[in-house]
């Protein structure tokens, strides 16, 4: 129940390391340098006034046999993991010796706008040579992390985790605290990455169908059903293997830094319980996550404590940050799983009794498809069901089903610029508009549904504490998420952040900001500067987040009070969507 | 050569003038954003950036009984998701002669979902003589992933033309893929300089098997059937086997 469970300054190559008031004592276990992963030291810092000094420079890195350049925060991929207490004043100079402009954003952390380091948003950026110093009041606890806002450091490396200690004890005991950072990793130059996706957008898909999947759909369904379903997702013009537009066929998927092969490994001793901070770091990439032969407990989904839940997978989107707390039995290790949602690759560590010990590793799952629900198809029987195998409707709930149905009719929500969904179609900038979107919270997602796990849905996010905030919406906004997968463009309502103005709020205003996916991929929508709380039916204790993971053909919505005056960066997470142009400005005035 | 370099005058004037609207065109449509509220401190996203493509869709040889022949079907772009300048250009070269030689210079923008309007020139560039014709037409995805492209020509001297292409990838592998393939050409009124005749004159189809060695990089064997009836002469129709390469950057 209280800190004094935790070890402070656990085992392993951390103990020779200095703790020292400052610098040091912010710092934890910088997988890149530690083979073996070491607990979070547990300083018993009083709040106080804590500097952090953060040199963003390049950095030799090699995953894949191949040298690179990274772009690395303290000579590290990820960067130092930062551990405060709630109350602290951070204060943090960032040194940029790059040749090019840099930043650092806090992300999820409330702060005065001019500190959420957006470059173009926030300030200028960081030049080369220069130092920013950004000072800020630490509100909140919980897992978080930090990373570049510019151009396209993040794939190359500058991230890390962002750990804040909460004033109060937490209502969960643990023995051991691990940061597990998830991220991708390309050889390539990502500026080539998103140059092959404009020129081609599957460039990246070595699991699109063929041939021989054709035959092996035809032997399973028939050969006119098989032919019917190629010939609907022709006629589209669409992908049903459209997942992820970059894959492990140019990924290199890392946990704290490191690939498959170089293992990072967690110690423990049987019977503890481990608290394991996931963080999705990626740029392009969904995780499902699992370790088999351990029962995993959430207890906070970005940052925010939440009732526990019972699970065996999660999906994480690029951004959130999941802790799960596990308790080892006897075996001597057990794997830290995280397949890519396209089963393209995947991200491996150790939970070990004892450092050089390992478990098998799982057989990624089969590569899921886009379903007709995706694409806003009505389910009727006379459809060919190809697509619905991904979901065995024999082990849905009727909840579940239900939730599959179109909602309730939305509340009237103006667009957030000012577009009549149904005129976008047939544009350029968007292949497919949403009709009927469903509330897919009570989906896991394509691919986990029916996969005989207990899988952790959105709609089972329970916040621990009740609603903070029980006013209703002063105001609703409609945002459409999107795209031309073709063209490879991605946008808000059919635009791109240089065709569209800033979405103005009143500060002090409660808004409703409501998200219609008419593209068909998922999309990680983070709002800079506010935590939100997502609507998913836990009336009174909906859980606050800072990013969601929105479904195709998905409507749903989350509150949040614009409390805080400024300009706030509103995006897609994926940072190539980001940069092609799926970004707002959020004026609070 | 006099004839031929007052004809190739034409087309660098009409370039000269393409070029001109798409820099307008995207200078257009940029948002002056260091002013702009959005973006109080300058872009914090490059979405404007432009991209380029230059690919060679067929680059083969053709084999002929003791004359094979060189056929080349290449294009280009560069610009943004809204403007692009393309350029195209194809041609067979067989016993020391360009036959058939066709390069176009167009503006290009997106005007649906999946198909784009592109104006311009062409200019048929061989050993024969060279016509200049104004363009217009649209390219892009038709439904069943078919890939089409219609353009209308109208030359100085009054002549038509139509040029209407297609193929679709039916992927046997991941990497191995099968590209069946047409162009057909159809002139208002026969030209005996140019060689052509009128009509739907001139058929050009393959199918074409390639391995991906990369997504840029593929070689390929393929069946080709070509029809052509000149102005002057018989008609002219022949099976051949052709391998080569297909490449992009």
């Amino acid at each position: 129940m209280s800190d004094s469970k935790i070890r402070s300054d656990g085992p392993g190559p951390l103990n020779r390391r200095r703790f020292v008031q400052g610098l040091a004592s912010l710092t934890c276990g910088t997988a890149r340098l530690a083979r073996a992963g070491s607990p979070l030291p547990n300083g018993r810092l009083e709040p106080a006034d804590k500097s952090v000094l953060l040199t963003v420079a390049p950095l030799s890195f090699n995953v894949t046999g191949r040298s690179r350049i990274a772009t690395a925060a303290n000579d590290s991929v990820p960067g130092p993991c930062l551990r405060l207490r709630q109350g602290d004043v951070l204060t943090a100079r960032v040194t940029n010796r790059l040749a090019e402009p840099t930043s650092i954003h806090w992300h999820g952390i409330r702060l005065p706008a001019d500190q959420d380091g957006v470059p173009g948003l926030s300030f200028r950026g960081i030049a080369p040579g220069a130092t920013f110093t950004y000072q800020f009041p630490i509100t909140q606890s919980g897992t978080y992390w930090y990373h570049s806002h510019s151009g396209m450091q993040e794939q190359t490396g500058l991230y890390g985790p962002l750990i804040l200690l909460p004033r109060d004890p937490e209502p969960y005991e643990y023995d051991r605290d691990y940061v597990v950072m998830l991220s991708d990793w390309t050889d390539e130059n990502p500026m080539a990455v998103l140059s092959n996706l404009k020129q081609q957008s599957e460039y990246y898909d070595y699991q699109r169908r063929t041939l021989s999947t054709f035959v092996a759909d035809a032997d399973r369904l028939g050969l006119r059903a098989a032919a019917a379903d190629r010939g609907m997702w022709d006629r589209m013009r669409m992908r049903p293997t459209d997942l992820m537009d970059v894959t492990g066929s140019t990924y290199t998927f890392l946990v704290n830094g490191q690939g498959p092969a170089m293992n990072w490994t967690a110690l423990f001793t049987a019977g503890e319980k481990l608290r394991l901070r996931f963080i999705n770091a990626a740029s392009m990439t969904t995780f499902d996550v699992r370790i088999p032969g351990l029962a995993m407990t959430v207890v906070a989904a970005d940052g925010g404590d939440i009732q526990p839940l019972d699970i065996e997978e999660f999906r994480i989107g690029v951004a959130e940050t999941f802790d799960v707390i596990v308790q080892p039995g006897n075996a001597p290790a057990y794997t830290i799983f995280a397949q890519a949602f396209d089963r393209s690759g995947y991200a491996r560590a150790t939970l070990a009794s004892h450092a050089g010990a390992t478990a098998a590793i799982p057989a990624l799952d089969p590569r899921p498809l886009r379903t007709m629900t995706d694409m806003g198809m009505q389910m009727t029987a006379s459809r060919p069901a190809t697509e619905m195998s991904n979901i065995d409707m024999s082990q849905m709930s009727m909840a579940e089903m239900a939730s599959m149905m179109p909602g309730p009719a939305p509340t009237p929500a103006a667009n957030a610029d000012g577009v009549d969904p149904a005129r976008m179609r047939g544009q350029p900038s968007v292949d497919h508009v949403a009709d009927h979107p469903l509330n897919r919270l009570g989906e896991a997602g394509t691919g986990l549904d029916g996969n005989g796990r207990r899988v952790l849905r959105y709609s089972d996010l329970r916040s621990l504490n009740p609603d903070t905030d029980n006013r209703p919406a002063d105001r609703e906004l409609e945002f459409r998420l999107t795209g031309n997968m073709e063209r490879w463009v991605w946008g808000f309502d059919g635009e791109k952040f240089s065709e569209a103005g800033p979405v103005r709020l009143r500060l002090g205003e409660r808004m409703r900001f409501v998200l219609v996916n008419d593209s068909m991929m998922e999309h990680p929508i983070h709002l800079h500067g506010f935590l939100f709380a997502l609507e998913n039916g836990q009336e009174g204790h909906l859980p606050i987040k800072h990013t969601v993971n929105v479904k195709p053909n998905e409507r749903l919505s989350f509150l949040f009070t614009a409390d805080t005056p400024g300009c706030w960066a509103f995006h897609c997470h994926l940072m190539l969507h980001m940069e092609a142009g799926m970004f707002r400005t959020v004026i609070v005035a | 050569m006099t004839r031929c370099r007052r004809a190739g005058g034409r087309p660098i004037l009409w370039l000269a003038i393409l070029a001109s609207l798409v820099i307008s065109d995207a200078r257009a449509q940029t948002t002056p954003l260091e002013a702009s509220a959005a973006a109080p401190y300058g872009a914090p996203i490059e979405d404007q950036n432009p991209f380029w493509h230059a690919e060679l869709s067929q680059f083969e040889e053709r084999l002929d009984a003791g004359n094979n022949g060189l056929r080349w079907d290449s294009e280009a772009w560069v610009g943004t998701d809204e403007t692009r300048l393309w350029f195209k250009s194809e041609g067979y070269a067989s016993a020391g002669q360009t036959h058939d030689g066709q390069d176009e210079a167009l503006y290009d923008r997106p005007v649906s979902t999946f198909f784009d309007l592109q104006a311009g020139v062409r200019y048929d560039l061989d050993s024969f003589a060279g016509r200049t014709w104004g363009a217009i037409g649209f390219e892009g995805l038709a439904p069943y992933e078919l890939k089409i492209a219609a353009t209308a020509y109208a030359s100085e001297a009054g002549h038509y033309a139509m040029k209407i292409t297609a193929a679709y990838e039916a992927l046997l592998t991941q990497r191995l893929i099968l590209e069946p393939q047409a162009e057909l050409n159809g002139y208002s009124r026969p030209d005996r300089p140019m060689q052509v005749g009128s009509g739907w004159s001139q058929l050009d189809a393959g199918l074409r098997l390639r391995y991906e060695i990369r997504r840029k990089f593929a070689p390929y064997l393929g069946a080709v059937y070509s029809r052509s009836a000149p102005a002057s002469g018989l008609s002219r129709e022949q099976w051949r086997l052709a391998a080569g390469l297909r490449a992009w950057l």
